[in-house]
């Protein structure tokens, strides 16, 4: 049962995409790294490169991190919810197959966070 | 068996009430915290009107527990004579 | 005269019989079902509505009688505290913090069990939990006003408590304990009485006004004290009110006990999501400790909410699923909380700051197990780049959980380095949570959480800017207008204690409380 009520009813979808100005949302978490306390939620177009994710827009959310500098992305695994995946840094968001509300996760091998506690 | 608990503000009025379950009581035990008291027991609590009354030297009537009473567990068996909290049915 | 006194007086058992039944009348113009519209359709099953047995016997009379006494004695307090500028009394001002998120977090909530209770009040046909239900009603109207007339004295001093209502509508992090009543108000009547009058009456306020409130005095908060012992007395009753409406529902009929495990369940959760910002305030934010969270929660989550589990296993129900999962996040939640205010701090209507050495060494001890491995090496880095001038904000808008609306800040029960992250497709849209638990409620209902109203999603759409505003002018700056949305005053309500005005004016005025100059 979709919701237990006294009458059918559908309830209103607050967060469809089209309420986004053409933009989707993309969630992204860095893994091994919750001085971040949560991942992070961008609202993107769907026609961004991917590759402007890493090197335009992560730089600005995750630069206080000591860590940061020392992130190498031909190293760098991707998840897509969860599940080990492969973006092509060229291609847009659109190209790559993501959708709104989407959410990837990236890991920086050997960058396990402050003096190692994955912070 | 399971712990019942009756917590109770610290103040005048509510010294003899706690000399009075403790004595009822033999099973209970008293936490004292910041501004409050908690007695556990295993089993049950009985308060008894007529063991307060015999400390105050006055009428007690055992709802003007409502005033300094904080916080509470198990069943609630609530008579003119007796407020008994207990998990036996 | 031939008036006779009656011989004698009747026992407090009659007294109240007389008093709460044969109140009404089964009704003949109109069905039973049209006058009583909302008891049947959640398909929790009542054949005897008599057989509702009131623990506290509680009359209208004695009622008013004690209330008032509560009464007086509370406003003694308020103007003693008042008259003799009580709030300088408090250990320091970082406590005010705590009454902050307070009257904008829990009072409005007393509130809304004010019309919660009054709206089941009406809708339950049998006598007995309607004027039971009427009489709580009145105790959370009362709660929520004693909360703001005690806290008002503080207000006139401190910033961030100066618009609790509208806050309570807009703030990112308050729209947790909005969505939690919200829930509960537009279920059915049965399972309003699980979520509030039982999970959060019974097995959770205990966490909020006993060990919260006795670590009030223990900073030398009269005020609080008193109003909060003051609620929680009333909580008594209702939490054996929560007790006696669950035996009702499983005495009636045994097709009930599915539907009020599942109750169960899901507002035990429920309410362990919103709780973790009370133990968030009292690891962190009582400046003088009386006990950790995990030692609270083992006294009365662990303790008394499983004696109580064990006493319903008699009809059937088995201890809320979470419990195992909770067991294992009691050393991590306060922490983790901490942690999200403190870089989140600068859309906040109060302040945070890292805790001292003292204080790291007091969390160390209390939580052997992770303090040290898992949060005092981001704290102690949080503290040096604080000490270099650049304390950490985060200025990226987090990923929410579509059921509890909490950032998804919780880590997996068994991996305390690695976020939990849980989704579902429904309908073509997805949908992500912080937990099975979350992930569960949606799952079972998902066209109640669809329309979940998330801060974050909601700042994006644009709906969280003044009217006026324009976010496609030059120079927008989003965090600003947002703030001046919630009616936040940029460096004056949010930001680290530190360097704050609260910090000035409470040395300032000690200063002049204890010296002549």
């Amino acid at each position: 049962m979709p919701v237990v009520a006294l009458k059918p009813y559908q309830g209103e979808v607050k967060d469809r995409q089209e309420n986004f100005h053409g933009n989707q949302l993309l969630y992204v978490g860095w893994e091994d790294h919750l001085m971040f306390c949560a991942p992070l939620c961008f609202m993107l177009p769907p026609d961004l490169r991917f590759g402007d994710l890493p090197e335009q827009i992560l730089p600005g959310a995750y630069g206080a991190h000591p860590d940061w500098a020392r992130v190498d992305w031909s190293e760098a695994r991707w998840f897509r919810s969860g599940r080990p995946w492969q973006p092509d840094f060229d291609k847009t968001l659109a190209e790559n197959g993501l959708g709104h509300k989407e959410v990837l996760r990236f890991q920086t091998p050997g960058l396990t966070g402050i003096a190692g506690s994955c912070s | 068996m399971s712990t019942v608990f009756l917590a109770l503000q610290t103040n005048d009025d509510t010294r003899p009430l706690i000399e009075a379950i403790l004595a009822d009581n033999p099973q209970a035990v008293l936490r004292e915290e910041p501004a409050m008291v908690k007695i556990d027991a295993e089993g049950s609590l009985v308060v008894r009107r007529s063991s307060i009354e015999a400390i105050l030297g006055r009428p007690f009537d055992l709802q003007e527990l409502q005033i300094n009473l904080i916080s509470l567990s198990g069943h609630v068996d609530e008579t003119d004579d007796e407020f008994t909290l207990s998990w036996a049915h | 005269m031939d008036m006779k006194a009656s011989k004698k007086k009747l026992g407090l058992k009659e007294r109240y019989a007389h008093l709460t039944r044969g109140l009404d009348w089964e009704t003949s113009y109109q069905k039973m079902d049209d006058v009583f519209p909302f008891d049947k359709f959640e398909g929790i099953k009542i054949h005897d509505w008599d057989k509702w047995e009131d623990p506290f016997r509680l009359t209208m009379d004695a009622y008013w009688k004690y209330q008032a006494e509560k009464e007086r004695k509370l406003y003694a307090i308020i103007d003693a505290f008042q008259q003799n500028n009580g709030h300088l009394g408090i250990t320091d001002a970082r406590y005010v913090n705590a009454l902050k998120l307070f009257i904008t977090g829990i009072s409005p909530l007393e509130y809304m069990a004010h019309r919660g209770f009054t709206h089941v009040g009406r809708h339950f046909r049998g006598v007995g939990p309607r004027v039971a239900c009427q009489m709580q009603a009145i105790d959370e109207i009362r709660h929520s006003q004693t909360q703001i007339h005690s806290m008002s004295n503080y207000n006139r001093h401190y910033n961030g408590m100066h618009d609790f209502k509208n806050m309570i509508e807009k703030v990112w992090y308050l729209s947790v304990p909005r969505s939690f009543f919200d829930d509960a108000v537009t279920a059915g009547p049965f399972e309003f009485m699980i979520a509030i009058g039982f999970s959060f009456e019974y097995v959770l306020t205990n966490l909020l006004f006993v060990p919260f409130i006795s670590g009030a005095a223990f900073n030398g908060d009269m005020g609080a004290t008193t109003f909060g012992f003051s609620a929680q007395s009333d909580e008594a009753r209702h939490m054996t009110l929560g007790l006696e409406c669950i035996k009702f529902m499983l005495e009636q009929d045994p097709d009930n006990l599915p539907i009020v495990q599942k109750w169960i369940d899901k507002w035990t959760w429920r309410g362990v999501r919103v709780l973790s910002l009370v133990g968030m305030m009292m690891d962190y934010m009582l400046p003088k400790r009386v006990m950790s969270w995990q030692e609270a929660w083992e006294i009365y989550f662990e303790q008394n909410g499983g004696a109580l589990f064990k006493d319903l296993a008699r009809y059937g129900i088995t201890i809320p699923k979470c419990v195992e999962q909770v067991t294992k996040d009691k050393e991590h939640i306060s922490h983790q909380v901490w942690s999200t205010f403190y870089q989140y701090g600068g859309v906040a209507a109060f302040h945070t700051w890292m805790p001292s050495d003292e204080e790291m060494d007091w969390l160390s001890a209390k939580y052997p197990n992770t303090f040290d491995k898992y949060y005092r090496p981001r704290f102690t880095y949080w503290r040096e780049q604080e000490a270099q001038g650049k304390r950490f904000y985060n200025n990226s808008l987090p990923m929410l959980c579509q059921t509890c609306q909490i950032p998804l800040v919780f880590t997996e029960p068994d991996d305390p380095t690695k976020i939990a992250y849980r989704e579902s497709d429904y309908q073509g849209e997805k949908y992500h949570f912080c937990s099975d638990g979350c992930k569960e409620i949606f799952d079972n209902e998902p066209e109640k959480y669809v329309q979940a109203w998330l801060p974050v999603h909601q700042i994006y759409q644009g709906h969280c800017f003044k009217p006026d505003v324009d976010p496609t002018a030059p120079g927008f700056d989003p965090l600003a207008a947002v703030l001046d949305w919630y009616n936040l005053v940029d460096g004056q309500d949010n930001k680290d204690f530190n360097g704050s005005e609260d910090q000035r004016n409470f040395a300032a005025w000690r200063g002049m409380a204890t010296r002549n100059d």
